[in-house]
C-alpha cells in the first residue's frame, strides 16, 4: 500500500483572497514595489549631485510634476506602512528578557517609534523643513 | 554542519527594512516637499554637496541607499513569488544584480562628489 502525502490545493496567484490576514500580508508587500522604486530615484539623485550645481537644480525642478506628486504619495504611504508594520514586529522578533520576566512588547515597539519620530523631526530641522 | 548562504542575504535585508522604516519616510517627505514646489533649504546644492563631501555623510548616504536597495530587491523577490511567478532563480539573479549594480553606482557617484 502506497502513501502519498497530502498536497493541499493552492492557487499561486490568487491564494491571498482567502483570508483577511493573507491580504494584510500581500498588501504590506506590495510596499516593497514603490520603496524600491524610490531607492531607484535616489541613486538617480546622488549621479545628478555628483555632475553639478546645474544638473541637481534641474533633477530638484523635474520633481515638480503631478506624476511625482502621485509617486511622492504613493511612496510616502508605502514607506509610513512599511515603518509601523516593522516597530509593531520588533517586539516579536526580538523579544526582551530582563531576570525571569519579558520586557512588556507594547515598550519594544513603543521606543522604537519614540526614536522614529525623534529621528525624523531632526532631519527635518537639519534640512530646514522648520 | 549544513551550511547555507540564506544568512548573507537576509542579514542585509534585516538591516535594510530598519534603515528603510527609520529613514526613508522623512526622506520621502523632504522630496514630496521639493515636488511641491517648495524645496527645503537643506535640499540646495551646497547644502547636499557638503553633506556628501564629507567622509561621515558619504559613509550615512551609502548605507541608507544600498541596505535600502537590497532589502526592496529581497522583498520584491518573495512578492514575485507570493504573486505566482515562480521562475525565483531568475527573478532573484535580476533583483539582486539591480541592487549591487545601484549600490556599486552610488558609491561611484559619491566618490565623485
Amino acid at each position: 500500500m502506497s502513501r502519498r502525502p497530502l498536497v493541499r490545493e493552492c492557487p499561486p496567484t490568487t491564494w491571498y483572497f482567502r483570508q483577511p490576514r493573507y491580504l494584510r500580508y500581500m498588501s504590506r508587500e506590495i510596499t516593497s514595489v514603490f520603496v524600491g522604486a524610490y531607492c531607484v530615484l535616489l541613486v538617480v539623485g546622488l549621479q545628478r549631485l555628483s555632475a553639478g550645481p546645474a544638473a541637481w537644480e534641474a533633477f530638484l525642478l523635474g520633481l515638480r510634476s503631478a506624476d511625482s506628486i502621485v509617486f511622492h504619495l504613493l511612496a510616502l504611504a508605502a514607506a509610513v506602512y512599511h515603518a509601523t508594520t516593522w516597530f509593531n514586529a520588533t517586539q516579536k522578533a526580538m523579544p526582551i528578557q530582563i531576570g525571569e520576566d519579558f520586557v512588556p512588547g507594547n515598550v519594544i515597539s513603543g521606543a522604537h517609534y519614540v526614536a522614529w519620530a525623534v529621528l525624523s523631526v531632526v532631519i527635518l530641522y537639519l534640512a530646514g523643513v522648520f | 554542519m549544513a551550511k547555507s548562504h540564506k544568512p548573507v542575504v537576509w542579514f542585509p535585508f534585516a538591516a535594510g527594512g530598519t534603515v528603510i522604516a527609520f529613514f526613508i519616510p522623512v526622506i520621502v517627505v523632504l522630496t514630496f516637499l521639493a515636488a511641491l514646489g517648495h524645496i527645503p533649504a537643506g535640499l540646495s546644492y551646497e547644502r547636499m554637496h557638503a553633506l556628501a563631501g564629507n567622509g561621515l555623510g558619504k559613509l550615512i548616504i551609502f548605507g541608507v541607499v544600498a541596505l535600502s536597495l537590497w532589502s526592496s530587491a529581497h522583498r520584491l523577490r518573495c512578492t514575485c513569488y507570493d504573486f505566482g511567478v515562480r521562475a525565483d532563480t531568475l527573478v532573484a539573479t535580476v533583483l539582486y544584480v539591480v541592487a549591487i549594480v545601484g549600490s556599486l553606482l552610488s558609491a561611484m557617484y559619491l566618490l565623485q562628489i
